[in-house]
C-alpha cells in the first residue's frame, strides 16, 4: 500500500459505518447524537496513538490496557486528592515506559513478552491503588471532557486535534522521521550515528505519555475508575492501528489513520447498541465488523501492489 | 571428566534450565513456610494446573515458531467455546464422554480452520485475525451457555480430578502431548520444516516446503489443543464458565517464552514449556502462601517474568 491509499481505507470504513448508523437512526445525525456515538472515542484514540508509537519501532505493547487502567486509578485517587503526588506518579510511569524501551533494545528482549510482564505489574499497581471501583474525577478534567463547543461535539474536536498534533510530530518533524526510521531500518539509523537505545526510549516514552492522557481523559468521562476499566484497550488499540493502515513492521504507521481507526472501533460499539442487537452477539458483531473492514483492505492492497497482508 | 563438565556446561546453557531452577526455588520457598507440610498436595496441584497451561502452550509454541507476528490470540475463546459446547452436548450423560471429546476437538478444528482462512484468504495479520475471530467464538459461547452451568458426567469429572499412581491424570495427558510434540518438532520432517519457515520463510518456500499447508496445520493443531484443554478444564472444574479461558491468553505466550523458545520464531523447545507452566503456577502459589494480596502477587509475577526473559536473553546473546 502506498501512502495515498493507506489513508483511504480508514476514511471509507468510518464513512460507511457512519452512513449505516444514520440510515438506521436518522436522529443520530445531530449534535447530541454524535456526542453519544463518539462518547468514548477520545480515550480510545489516545490509547491507539500510544500503541502506534510502539508499533512504529517494530514492537508491540500488550500492556496498553492495564497501563491505561492504572493511570485511571491514579487519576481518580491521587490526582484528585493530592495533585502534586498524582503528577509525580504519572511522570514516573512515563519514565518507566521510556526505561523499558531502552532495556528492550539494550538486552535485545522480545517486546511482546516484556510488555506482557508489565501488564501484570500495572494491573497489580492498579489493584493496590484502588482495590474496589471508586474514586472521583478531578474537577478540571471533568469540565474539559464535558465541554460543549459550538457546532461540533467535543469528542470530534478532540480527535481532530489529536490527529493533527501527532501527524505534525510523527510525519513532519525530524524526530518523528528518525523514530520511523528505527522501525524502517534500524541499522541504517544506527550507522548514521544515532543511539538506537535513546530513540527507542523516546518512542516508548511517547507511548507512556499518550497512555497517561488516555487514562486521564477516560476518568473525565466515567467520573470514577476501577482496576479493570480499560483492559480491552490493548486489543482495541492494536486493531485501531492496523485499521488505520499501519503495519506491524517497517515503521509504516499513520497517526491520522490510527485516530480514524479508533473512531471506527468506538463507533462500531455504539452502532451495535443502537441496533438493539442481543447483548450475546455484541462482541461477536464487533469481531465481524473488524474482519469486514480488513477484508476491504485486501482490495486496496491488491490494487496498489501485488503483495500485501500477512503470511 | 571433560565430558562431564562439558555436559554440565551445556545443560545450564539450555534455555529451559532456568525455568526449572526457578520452579524448584519457588517450590522450596513455599515449603519453607509450611515447614515441609503439604509438599505432595502442592506438587500434585502444580502438575494439574501446569498441564492446562502446557497443552495450550505447546499449540502456541508451534505457531510462534513459524516466525514474527504469528501468535494465536483466540486460544481463550476457543477453550471456552469447546468447554461450553461439549458439556452441553454431554448433558451429564456418561455414555457421551467420547462423543463429547469429539465435539470439543471438532470445535477446536473448526476454529483453527476459520483462523487460517482469515489469515490466508483475507490476508489479515494473524494477531488481528485470531483476535477478531475470538470475539465471534466468545459470542457463540455466550449465546449457547445462557448462564447455565451444566455439570460434566461423573466419570469424566472423576477422571479429570483423579490421579493414576500418584500422578494427576490431567498431567499424564499433558506429558503425553509434550512427548508427541517433542518428537514432531525434533525428530520429524514436519518439525524441521516449521523451524525452517520460522528462520527464513523465503528460503523455506524456495526449497519446496509447502508453506501454506504448514501454516494451516499449525493453526488448526493449536486450536484443537485449545479445544482439548477447554474440555479437560471444564470437566476438572465441574462445568464450563464464560471466563474460564481468560487467563490462558497471557499464560500460553508466557510459558513459551519463559521456556526459552525464541519469540522471533524458528527456534523452540518442548521441555521448557512444562518448566514455564510449572513456574507460573508455583510462583503464584508461593506468593499466595506468603499471604501477599492480589496486587503484590500480580506485580511480582510480572517482575519475575521480565527478569527471567532478561536473564535468558543475556545467555543466548543477541540474535
Amino acid at each position: 500500500m502506498n501512502g495515498k491509499f493507506r489513508i483511504l481505507l480508514p476514511v471509507i470504513s468510518l464513512g460507511v459505518l457512519l452512513a449505516a448508523v444514520f440510515y438506521l437512526q436518522p436522529r443520530a445525525m445531530s449534535y447530541f447524537g454524535l456526542n453519544l456515538l463518539f462518547n468514548l472515542a477520545v480515550p480510545i484514540a489516545l490509547a491507539t496513538i500510544a500503541q502506534m508509537m510502539i508499533i512504529m519501532v517494530n514492537d508491540i505493547d500488550l500492556s496498553v490496557g492495564t497501563f491505561v487502567s492504572f493511570v485511571a486509578c491514579v487519576t481518580a485517587t491521587f490526582l484528585n486528592d493530592a495533585p502534586l503526588i498524582g503528577v509525580l506518579i504519572l511522570g514516573a510511569s512515563i519514565l518507566a515506559y521510556a526505561a523499558l524501551g531502552a532495556l528492550i533494545h539494550l538486552r535485545q528482549l522480545p517486546a511482546i513478552v516484556v510488555t506482557l510482564g508489565m501488564s501484570f505489574v500495572w494491573g497489580g499497581l492498579a489493584v493496590l491503588i484502588l482495590p474496589s471501583p471508586g474514586g472521583a474525577a478531578p474537577g478540571w478534567i471533568r469540565t474539559l471532557m464535558t465541554v460543549k463547543p459550538p457546532l461540533v461535539p467535543m469528542a470530534i474536536v478532540a480527535s481532530v486535534l489529536i490527529a493533527a498534533l501527532t501527524h505534525l510530530l510523527i510525519m513532519r518533524s525530524a524526530t518523528g522521521t528518525l523514530l520511523r526510521g528505527v522501525g524502517g531500518n534500524t541499522k541504517a539509523v544506527a550507522r548514521s550515528g544515532w543511539e538506537i537505545a535513546k530513540l527507542k526510549a523516546g518512542a516508548y516514552g511517547l507511548a507512556g505519555f499518550f497512555g497517561v492522557l488516555s487514562g486521564v481523559c477516560l476518568v473525565g468521562l466515567t467520573t470514577s475508575a476501577d482496576a479493570n476499566i480499560a483492559l480491552r484497550y490493548t486489543l482495541l488499540s492494536i486493531a485501531g492501528v492496523i485499521l488505520g493502515g499501519g503495519e506491524f513492521t517497517g515503521g509504516r504507521v499513520s497517526p491520522v489513520g490510527a485516530v480514524l481507526g479508533a473512531l471506527t472501533l468506538a463507533l462500531a460499539g455504539s452502532f451495535l447498541s443502537f441496533m438493539r442487537l442481543s447483548p450475546d452477539w455484541q462482541i461477536g458483531a464487533q469481531g465481524a465488523i473488524l474482519i469486514l473492514v480488513l477484508a476491504v483492505r485486501l482490495i486496496f492492497s491488491r490494487k496498489t501492489s501485488g503483495q500485501g497482508g500477512a503470511a | 571428566m571433560n565430558t562431564l563438565s562439558q555436559s554440565l556446561s551445556t545443560t545450564w546453557r539450555r534455555p529451559w534450565f532456568w525455568a526449572y531452577v526457578a520452579s524448584t526455588a519457588a517450590f522450596a520457598a513455599t515449603l519453607l513456610l509450611t515447614e515441609g507440610r503439604g509438599g505432595g498436595e502442592l506438587l500434585s496441584a502444580a502438575f494439574t494446573f501446569a498441564a492446562f497451561s502446557a497443552i495450550v502452550g505447546i499449540g502456541q509454541m508451534f505457531i510462534i515458531t513459524l516466525g514474527p507476528g504469528n501468535v494465536d490470540l483466540s486460544i481463550p475463546a476457543t477453550m471456552t467455546l469447546a468447554g461450553t459446547l461439549s458439556l452441553k452436548f454431554m448433558g451429564g450423560d456418561a455414555s457421551l464422554i467420547l462423543p463429547g471429546l469429539a465435539v470439543a476437538l471438532g470445535v477446536g478444528f473448526g476454529a483453527g480452520v476459520f483462523n487460517y482462512l482469515l489469515i490466508r484468504l483475507l490476508r489479515i495479520p494473524p494477531i488481528i485475525a485470531t483476535l477478531s475471530a475470538s470475539f465471534i467464538y466468545q459470542s457463540i459461547a455466550i449465546w449457547s451457555n445462557r448462564g447455565l452451568r451444566i455439570k460434566p458426567p461423573q466419570a469424566l469429572s472423576d477422571f479429570a480430578t483423579g490421579a493414576t499412581l500418584g500422578v494427576p491424570n490431567v498431567a499424564l495427558v499433558g506429558i503425553a502431548i509434550a512427548i508427541v510434540a517433542w518428537f514432531i518438532l525434533e525428530r520429524s520432517l514436519y518439525g524441521r520444516w516449521i523451524s525452517a519457515i520460522g528462520q527464513n520463510m523465503r528460503a523455506a518456500r524456495l526449497s519446496g516446503i509447502p508453506v501454506q499447508l504448514m501454516f494451516a496445520s499449525t493453526f488448526i493443531g493449536a486450536a484443537v489443543l485449545a479445544g482439548l484443554t477447554g474440555y479437560l478444564l471444564a470437566s476438572f472444574s465441574g462445568g464450563a464458565a464464560l471466563n474460564m479461558g481468560a487467563e490462558y491468553l497471557l499464560i500460553s505466550i508466557a510459558v513459551v517464552v519463559i521456556g526459552g523458545s525464541s519469540i522471533a520464531g524458528g527456534n523452540s523447545n518442548v521441555p521448557g514449556i512444562w518448566g514455564g507452566a510449572l513456574l507460573m503456577f508455583l510462583i503464584v502459589s508461593m506468593l499466595n502462601s506468603y499471604g501477599l494480596g492480589a496486587g503484590v502477587r500480580l506485580i511480582m509475577t510480572g517482575v519475575i517474568i521480565i527478569t527471567i526473559v532478561a536473564a535468558a536473553a543475556g545467555k543466548e546473546g543477541s540474535r
